[in-house]
């Protein structure tokens, strides 16, 4: 296994699907001659040509939208979003129309179409550019979402979201793209959708989470283990479908849970989780579920107050002690 | 300077602030006097269209091409009143919008591209449907929600669908439809099919972001896309000339140098030849166009809208009512010998006929089974994981 970035690893999938399905193509903003705002797409216009490496003018609500349609009459468009901040714009075409074309036209329509960029605050990029979309995006019944958090994660749930049959959210980490793993070179390293991996093993505690924050997850880990608590580390991977036999075992394991998501609490996947570990698990708990999340306020750009909003791995460690009663 | 600047500005404004309440109703009298200078006048607007013989009108074409788009609106006008007698009993549920006095777009527009081409429209969608060839048996049964309906009654009177034969929908959020579009002209040009599409849109969507997002693509890629502006002259109640600072939409195409034209939406034979020339330019490789369709609904907004009030008097629509493009199409049939008023009849008892025949098949379709709540949400289902979080049984 070759060690890459995290954004080489994307390249990779991206290429990959490109090669094996003339009907995949790439379509954002600056994903051609600039090579991608975040260098995901380095490349790839040279190799594929620019019928399939589009550089759209800035108008996400238009692209997402053209992904949609295109997806619908057969082809598989992977549209980027330069982060998911700016497809906000896009929403109307998420959640109205690819979320909902199949069910509407009475399964007549399929929509393959992927939609990946950023989630989540990089450093002190203030409110508008640091949010952490995902669980919004779940909430829609009709779309897949995956929220990989490892380089490996990131080529084979891309390469997995590409190749489904239905629109496919994918988000990606503004802070992991030069993360370092070992990623298989094999061609068909594709990731199974809903299927959670326990990044770390201990029995005290479970520590369930997505995304970027599975790194933040195992420092909380690596401190407690010093303080002798082991801690089950669960990598969601991917919100929806959601892997709930794995949140089930590991919360009959180890009987106390903290949940860890980038976003706000309001609504968040964490919510969702904690009320079905509840509703299906209550005999196994030895203490509340708790969570941690970003402070429920817009991102502010100071250093000190960004550093304040954001879960960190000390807020996990205070959670974890609450659960054990420690 | 600067300072005697900004001391003018103060006073100016002083000034303004001194105006008494009749100088401020003087003033907003003025404005109203402005706007109506500057109300549209419809025929105006389209007087610089050549008038045409009834030959050119005809364009050589098949008399049975022409009694078949006689034929195609008055199914259109018989449907729709079907549906408007079906909702009025409780038959149909929802929001439901009728096409009578549009019929000529639609029909029009659709006889210039052939069935291997795609339509897709808004909500205004039920003449659009019968036009691609779905069944009128298919489209009330999705009115009446039943299983047999064209999208299996999950769409209802805003979402139906056909697959096969190139119906794309049947989208209810106002001019989000016209992205879609966009991608599946990029499909076709993606993929160099001998294509296009055709896609709607009412006039108040063109102030949406979607429309000029959309066109901009369309026109930048030059892909085969033909945007169709139906102007019924009325967002729901807001007037055309309340919600657009220009009055000509087939201008606003030219901010994207796209071709774009006029075209009267009461004359089923401008539709089509309007509609021909640009499918035509679409399949050359040339790019999209935009048609402003100029028509007008006799009806209100949705059954829910008087069809008239607030916002038109009953004489604006009994005036328009003399342009039904029904009544203009069958004159020059008849002028022309190609359709006598004893076939026109003929025809009309015909079409009548398959619009009860059709309520008749809703009325007998069975309710989609309830275990259909769960079905069509994905395509692929086949995944780990869970997908629905509602904890109920399936």
């Amino acid at each position: 296994m070759a060690v890459i970035t995290y954004r080489e690893a994307l390249n990779q999938a991206l290429a990959e699907e490109m090669e094996r399905d003339p009907d995949v193509f790439l379509m954002g903003e600056e994903v051609g001659v600039y090579n991608g705002a975040y260098k995901v797409s380095k490349g790839l216009l040279e190799r594929f040509g620019e019928m399939r490496v589009v550089d759209t003018p800035i108008t996400e609500l238009g692209f997402a939208g053209l992904g949609v349609g295109a997806a619908m009459t057969g082809v598989r468009p992977v549209i980027e979003f330069m982060t998911w901040n700016f497809a906000i714009l896009a929403f109307d075409q998420i959640f109205n129309a690819a979320a909902k074309m199949r069910s509407m036209s009475g399964g007549q329509f399929r929509v393959p179409v992927t939609f990946r960029g950023p989630t989540g605050a990089a450093l002190q990029l203030a409110a508008q550019h640091s949010q952490a979309l995902e669980s919004q995006v779940a909430h829609y019944p009709g779309v897949k979402v995956v929220v990989p958090g490892t380089p490996a994660d990131a080529k084979g749930l891309l390469k997995a979201a590409i190749r489904d049959d239905d629109p496919v959210a994918v988000f990606e980490g503004e802070m992991l793209y030069n993360l370092k793993g070992e990623v298989p070179e094999d061609d068909d390293y594709v990731i199974p959708l809903g299927v959670a991996d326990l990044k770390r093993e201990g029995g005290d505690v479970s520590i369930i989470t997505h995304g970027k924050m599975i790194h933040v997850a195992l420092q909380a880990a690596a401190a407690l283990e010093k303080d002798g608590v082991q801690a089950d580390v669960l990598d969601l991977r991917s919100l929806r479908p959601l892997d709930t036999d794995a949140i089930l075992a590991t919360v009959a394991k180890t009987n106390r849970v903290v949940l860890l998501e980038e976003g706000w609490a309001f609504g968040g996947i964490t919510a969702t989780i904690a009320a079905m570990i509840q509703e299906e698990a209550f005999d196994h708990l030895d203490a509340p579920v708790l969570r941690v999340t970003q402070a429920d306020v817009p991102m502010p750009y100071a250093k000190g107050l960004e550093r304040a909003a954001k879960p960190s791995a000390e807020l996990v460690v205070e959670k974890v002690n609450q659960v054990l009663y420690r | 300077m600067a300072d005697d600047n900004r001391q003018d500005s103060v006073a100016a404004v002083a000034e303004a602030e001194d105006q008494s309440p009749e100088a401020a109703r003087a003033h907003d009298h003025s404005e109203e006097a402005e706007m109506e200078a500057v109300q549209p006048d419809r025929e105006a607007q389209t007087e610089h269209k050549p008038r045409l013989s009834d030959e050119e009108r005809l364009q050589r074409l098949e008399p049975d091409k022409l009694r078949r788009m006689m034929y195609d609106m008055l199914l259109a006008r018989r449907f729709e009143e079907k549906t408007a007698e079906a909702y009025a009993l409780g038959k149909i549920g929802g929001f439901c919008h009728l096409y009578i006095g549009q019929e000529a777009v639609a029909v029009g527009a659709i006889h210039a591209q052939r069935p291997d081409d795609y339509v897709m429209t808004a909500y205004r969608e039920h003449v659009h449907a019968l036009q691609c060839g779905i069944s009128p048996g298919a489209v009330m049964a999705e009115l009446y929600g039943r299983a047999d309906g064209c999208s299996k009654g999950k769409g209802g009177s805003m979402h139906m669908f056909d697959v096969e034969k190139n119906y794309l929908g049947g989208h209810g959020i106002v001019g989000a439809q016209i992205p879609l579009a966009l991608g599946v002209a990029w499909k076709i040009k993606y993929r160099g099919e001998d294509r296009v599409i055709q896609v709607y849109c009412g006039e108040a969507a063109v102030n949406q972001g979607a429309f000029h997002e959309s066109l901009n693509m369309a026109a930048l890629w030059k892909v085969p896309m033909i945007l169709i502006v139906e102007n019924n002259r009325f967002g729901m109640g807001t007037a055309w000339e309340r919600a657009s600072s220009l009055y000509d939409i087939y201008q606003k195409a030219s901010a994207y140098a796209m071709p774009s034209t006029v075209a009267d939406g009461m004359d089923v034979l401008d539709m089509y030849r309007v509609t021909k020339e640009a499918v035509e330019r679409a399949r050359r490789g040339e790019g999209p166009t935009l048609i402003e369709a100029r028509t007008y609904r006799f009806v209100g907004h949705s059954m829910s809208d008087p069809v008239s009030g607030v916002y038109r008097t009953k004489e604006d629509v009994e005036k328009e009512k003399g342009n039904d493009p029904i009544r203009i199409f069958a004159d020059l049939l008849a002028r022309q010998n190609i359709l006598s008023q004893e076939e026109l009849e003929k025809m009309d008892e015909e079409v009548k006929r398959i619009s009860e025949e059709a309520a008749e098949f809703a009325d007998k379709s069975p309710e989609p089974a309830l275990d259909e709540l769960y079905t069509e949400i994905y395509a692929n289902e086949d995944v780990n994981g869970r997908l629905y979080f509602d904890g109920r049984k399936r």
